[in-house]
């Protein structure tokens, strides 16, 4: 439990650093860094099969834009 | 009850509000027919070893492997109204084999459980108003093999704000499943002649989420996600072929509770540091009502060697601290009310490393005028209870 706790106090350090910052918000001419095919906040495509294995292997899953359910896989 | 159905009504309201025809529409009317705009095709060979298995209580070959290969089309078009229509269908097929499953039923030398073939269709359907920034979206998907059918549906809307840098997603989904009800052959009732006899009993599983991802681009070079979701699990959660073995002696199959809560949230952070390196980061805090709280730390650093080659070395470590159901071979006692002896649910930490290469050229690679994205990567995973896996993937994108 202590290290939920740091994490969620990590998490409303990190959230109220975003808000305090978020005045100075990029226009969109700015956006040339965050439009880059390897700044998409998804997993990759090539990340699919593996993500879909780690769902069967462990105990957690879900919260990563992936699946929640359905099919099986629990050879 | 009147607030509730005030708050249905005001959202009808709303998300009819935000699809109607505003007064500029019919200014910038564009008629199109529906057209393919992307084309995504993945495969993947994975292959585990370990010594665990619950098939056989806890003990025993975990060794697998399995070809994994999707095909997905998009396709869009523009209404009069000048809202975009977006129709996405995906086809996956998975082939295994797997040397646990074949313990089923030991007596038939290369049963039908070595190996099964899953095919899973899916099939979406989107509407957005770009001015207005929102957008609507609906799935259907099936999955089927030889003991497990799913039938999935789903509805999406997302919130985009008029300076294109906060987004807000909120998704609903639900997987009604099937299950046969497989017994450990020596479990199953009746003599070894109806044993043999494959007229297995059928349990549903029912799996509903919700999910909520706030997006928001805070400058230039840094955006972050906050993913949240609840999900609840009922009926038959268990795998009947799951064998267990108590202290005593006595044999019987796994027995899970019927129902689970799931709460995981996530955060995903990227960072573009100079010209040439990126940070994109993720974490995830999981914890559910049978005692498994996880959490899963995710690195990857892409360093773009042109503008449109880059590598990605990634890092991954995961650790859980397992149900309260779980023990191992020969250490449940037979007066327990839930036990399992998956490894998958009990402690461990993992650690994956690997990593990938990225091509992407907008004219075409290799002379492939529509080809416009490679992507191959490689993980190895490792299980501190021994489990081992290699994973290799490669994804092709057409446009």
């Amino acid at each position: 439990m202590k290290i939920f706790h740091k994490f969620m106090f990590a998490l409303f350090i990190f959230c109220s650093a975003c808000l305090l910052h978020s005045c100075t918000a990029p226009k969109a001419y700015q956006k040339i860094y965050l439009n880059d095919a390897e700044m998409e906040l998804a997993p990759r495509k090539a990340q699919k099969f593996e993500m879909n294995f780690q769902v069967y292997r462990e105990g957690a899953s879900g919260a990563n834009g992936g699946k929640t359910g359905g099919g099986c896989g629990c050879n | 009850m009147r607030k509730l159905s005030l708050a249905i009504i005001g959202l009808y309201i709303g998300v009819l509000g935000a699809f109607s025809q505003s007064a500029s529409d019919s200014a910038v009317y564009k008629n199109k027919k529906l057209t393919p705009t992307e084309i995504n095709f993945i495969t993947s060979y994975y292959h585990q070893d370990g010594n665990l298995s619950p098939v056989t209580g806890g003990i025993g070959t975990e060794k697998l492997s399995d070809y994994a290969t999707t095909f997905e089309i998009k396709l869009n078009k523009y209404d009069q109204h000048n809202r975009r229509h977006d129709l996405g269908f995906e086809l996956g097929v998975d082939h295994y084999t797997s040397a646990s499953s074949d313990k089923i039923d030991p007596g038939i030398v290369s049963s039908p459980s070595y190996a099964d073939t899953r095919i899973y269709p899916t099939i979406s359907y989107g509407i957005s108003n770009e001015q207005k920034g929102n957008a609507v979206n609906f799935t259907g998907s099936y999955s089927g093999e030889y003991d497990y059918q799913s039938i999935g549906g789903g509805a999406g809307f997302t919130n985009t704000s008029k300076d294109k840098n906060t987004e807000f997603t909120l998704k609903g989904q639900a997987y009604l499943d099937h299950l046969k009800v497989i017994l450990p052959v020596e479990l199953r009732a009746g003599t070894s002649q109806a044993r043999g006899q494959q007229n297995y009993p059928s349990a549903a599983r029912n799996s509903y989420s919700g999910s909520l991802v706030f997006s928001h681009l805070v400058n230039q070079r840094f955006q972050f996600s906050l993913l949240g979701d609840v999900v609840y699990q009922n009926g038959y959660l268990g795998t009947p072929f799951h064998r267990i073995y108590f202290s005593d002696g006595i044999e019987t199959n796994e027995k899970l509770p019927s129902s689970r809560l799931k709460i995981p949230i996530g955060l995903r952070m990227n960072y573009f540091a100079g010209d040439k390196f990126i940070v994109r980061s993720f974490y995830r805090f999981y914890h559910d009502d049978w005692g498994l709280t996880a959490h899963t730390l995710d690195v990857e650093l892409p360093v773009k060697i042109t503008s449109f080659i880059s590598i990605s070395p990634f890092y991954r470590f995961y650790t859980q601290n397992g149900v309260k159901y779980f023990a191992g071979y020969k250490q449940h006692q037979s007066s327990e009310a839930f036990y399992t002896t998956d490894d998958d649910l009990s402690k461990f930490n993992s650690n994956s490393e690997g990593a990938e290469i990225r091509l992407g050229q907008p004219g075409g690679i290799f002379n492939i005028k529509h080809l416009n994205n490679i992507e191959l990567r490689y993980a190895h995973y490792k299980r501190t209870d021994g489990l081992h896996s290699d994973i290799v993937t490669l994804a092709l994108k057409f446009i």
